[in-house]
């Protein structure tokens, strides 16, 4: 019967899919939440970093951080290298800082909370007893939960707005906060780690958001410890002109093992919003890492206006022997896409694995992808990358895949499917290959299809209307990836992935 | 049930005439069989008649109940009970079969207003009719005709078409490919389907077919139209002496 259950799981999955698919717009998220904000004023300088910092009470340590950081942006140009057309963005016409009124004192029932914030969580899909949890109400942690549990961090524009099932997780010795409360409550483990995977001299953007990102995530999972639940980021742009800078650092001590899921969403906006995110992971030895994300922000509308910049730096640090890390991703979202998680494959025997879904649609553009630096012995990566064009689109799939001197006996394989709807959009691959022993191996398979009509057709003999059949095709494609997500996920991902492409064809 | 009225069809993307004139009837609950030679245009017209891209309809008609059917698109004639077994099911990776089982039967009540099957129902109802078909679990798993056998291909028809519960089925060749063994078992799954409410218009090259699925006439077709018809002793006649009589009679 165990079958037949597993089975029957995955049925409901496509099932909701198909249903969820037909009673949505094209994009649901895309509400704006009136709730009254505090800005700083527009632009940047050391004025408004140290603004930023002194707002969330930070120690000197972290402003001189911040400082140093912009000290080095205003040094840097911006990098042109990605297939990306945008137009120049004026940096001094973006506020950096903005967070709900309401969040000045932190609300102790749930009368407190703005009502707003609330609805806003709401239309986010948050269960409702995490949101009463969010919201801090008394006893709401002892009610039962419906479903699997998740911890959510939920992000609603630059601040952490509340993380629900605190009390367990620390039970477990884990460590969840906004990455502000671990500035001042582990300050140690800040200090240690911060920028430690991503160097704040490392790209002109993650630069940027060193200097200002104004909260963001922490997880600290202790030696040996199985992380209870999964734990998730909410986050959310809301307020206009604003650029959304979240950092996100997770230490995954000595055989400890946690799963982490991302997800984003922003208002339809005629204009461009900024976000330039950093996310660090540390793994330890024999610890392992699972970082999903599904980035849905604000792709646009069908005549390119408006939409979300995104510039995102990730990576994984597997610093250990035997550790390993899994980044699967399904970008759907944003104007413009530039984000390649990497593996830093530093300990021996060490795993890397990366699972990609990235769709374009009307006037999207997308240069994403990963690298595997294998740097210890006997280390394993592997790259599923499943890119969809439709529209007016430009997707391209960019990875390095690099076998140092030392990496002895290392084995990378690359599997590239390129899939093509319409005849106004583009494809692009652009694999880099860098082998520096002659006992490792690297294999990179890559394909590129269009949507095929007899597919298409049997589908509507059967009875589907046409767009029900592209994303069944579609979903079909991703499959591979689709089935490397946790099961919450997976059914997002799956709808988003059918409207993504409504009015694609046709 | 099916009626073709002095059907005229031309390839959309070349000057080429395919059915000249084809008129043909099937009332309700009657199995009529199609036979002829390579190239007659017995599968454009199971094409046309399911709402496949890349024909033109010059001339003629064609309804089901009344209903024109080449006004509408493809979902919309299935929705209205028309369904075509493919010469050559068309695999779909990484889709569960019974994923697409489901979201077929599905899209094709909503399309007709009626309430859609619960998961439970589903799976009770697609079990036991894949079991009269000998189709594994396993092959309910499996993506849609990907590394399925001829035979496999050719049962997973007869189970989409069991689920789907059709009124009008056009069988384009599913002998084609089939031992003796799954070619009783596709037989079997037709006979069960067959009554007094539903139609089946069966393509075929050979005789045997109809051994087992016994027609109620068998239509000559040739150089696009239809050029003799008559009882299932037509279909003997052409195992034992060829087209080659039956055309020159036709001229």
């Amino acid at each position: 019967m165990t079958a037949t259950t597993d089975l029957d799981v995955r049925e409901g999955v496509d099932r909701e899919t198909v249903e969820t698919v037909q009673n949505m717009g094209s994009y649901k998220y895309g509400w704006d939440t009136e709730i009254e904000m505090e800005y700083a004023p527009k632009g940047v300088n050391e004025d408004i970093v140290r603004l930023i910092s002194e707002k969330n009470n930070e120690p000197e340590w972290m402003t001189e951080w911040r400082l140093a950081a912009y000290r080095r942006w205003v040094t840097m140009t911006e990098p042109k290298w990605a297939m990306l057309n945008y137009p120049e963005i004026d940096y001094q016409d973006q506020y950096y800082y903005a967070r709900p009124k309401s969040m000045e004192v932190k609300p102790k029932s749930l009368d407190e909370v703005d009502p707003k914030l609330l609805a806003t969580y709401d239309k986010l899909g948050i269960p409702l007893r995490e949101q009463m949890i969010l919201a801090g109400v008394e006893g709401a942690e002892a009610a039962p939960a419906e479903g699997r549990k998740v911890a959510v961090d939920a992000v609603f524009d630059s601040v952490s707005v509340g993380t629900t099932f605190k009390d367990e997780l620390a039970k477990a010795g884990v460590i969840f906060c906004s990455i502000s409360e671990a500035i001042r409550e582990h300050p140690e483990l800040v200090k240690k780690y911060l920028g430690s995977v991503v160097p704040q001299s490392d790209n002109y953007f993650a630069t940027l958001n060193s200097a200002v990102f104004s909260d963001g995530s922490f997880v600290y999972i202790p030696e040996g410890v199985r992380c209870p639940m999964e734990l998730s980021t909410y986050f959310r742009i809301n307020a206009e002109n604003t650029g959304q800078f979240e950092r996100t650092l997770i230490i995954a001590d000595k055989g400890s093992y946690v799963s982490y899921l991302e997800g984003c969403t922003a208002p339809k906006r005629d204009t461009n919003q900024l976000h330039a995110a950093v996310v660090e992971i540390v793994i330890l030895e024999d610890a392992e890492v699972k970082y999903s994300t599904v980035q849905n922000w604000f792709p646009g509308d069908e005549d390119g206006k408006g939409g979300i910049y995104n510039f995102v730096t990730k990576r994984a640090d597997c610093r250990g022997d035997r550790a390993k890390v899994m980044w699967t991703q399904v970008e759907t979202g944003s104007a413009i896409t530039w984000k390649y998680p990497s593996c830093i494959l530093r300990g021996n025997e060490s795993q890397g694995e990366f699972y990609s879904i990235a769709i374009a649609n009307n006037f999207q553009q997308a240069d994403t992808g990963t690298k595997m630096i294998h740097l210890g012995k006997n280390t394993r990566s592997r790259i599923v990358s499943k890119g969809i064009s439709a529209g007016q689109a430009q997707n391209t799939y960019r990875g390095l895949v690099t076998m140092h001197p030392r990496a002895t006996n290392s084995r990378n394989y690359t599997q590239c499917d390129s899939l093509l709807i319409g005849d106004k959009c583009g494809a692009h691959t652009v694999p880099y290959i860098e082998v520096k022993n002659t006992s490792s191996r690297v294999e990179h398979e890559a394909t590129t299809s269009k949507v095929d009509d007899d597919q298409l057709f049997y589908c509507r003999s059967r009875g589907m209307d046409e767009e029900e059949a592209v994303a069944l095709v579609v979903n079909g494609f991703c499959r591979e990836v689709l089935q490397a997500l946790p099961m919450e996920f997976a059914m997002e991902a799956q709808s988003l992935v059918a409207i993504s492409l409504e009015g694609s064809v046709g | 049930m099916l009626k073709i009225n002095n059907l005229h069809v031309k390839l959309e993307e070349e000057d080429k005439q395919i059915l000249k004139g084809l008129s043909l009837e099937v009332p309700a609950g009657q199995v009529h069989a199609i036979m002829g030679p390579n190239g007659s245009g017995k599968s454009t017209l199971s094409y046309v008649l399911s709402g496949r891209d890349g024909y033109e309809v010059t001339e003629g008609e064609a309804t089901l109940d009344g209903a024109s059917l080449l006004d509408m698109e493809p979902e919309e004639r299935a929705a209205a009970g028309l369904f075509l077994a493919f010469q050559y099911p068309v695999e779909i990776p990484g889709v569960g079969n019974m994923t697409f089982l489901r979201t077929a039967v599905n899209a094709q009540r909503k399309a007709r207003g009626e309430a859609e099957l619960s998961s439970g129902e589903f799976l009770k109802a697609v079990r036991a009719k894949a079991a009269e078909l000998q189709i594994s679990p396993d092959m309910l798993k499996r993506p849609v005709n990907v590394g399925f056998s001829g035979g496999e291909k050719k049962r997973n028809e007869i189970l989409q078409m069991a689920m789907l519960e059709p009124r009008m089925c056009i069988m384009d060749e599913t002998d084609s490919g089939l031992d003796v063994d799954a070619m009783r078992l596709v037989s079997d799954g037709v006979n069960a389907l067959r009554d007094a409410g539903r139609s089946f218009l069966v393509i075929t090259h050979y005789q045997r077919l109809l051994n087992h699925i016994q027609p109620d006439v068998v239509h000559i077709m040739a150089n696009g139209r239809i050029v003799k018809s008559g009882g299932p002793e037509l279909a003997l006649e052409v195992e034992e002496n060829g087209y080659g009589d039956l055309l020159a009679e036709a001229g």
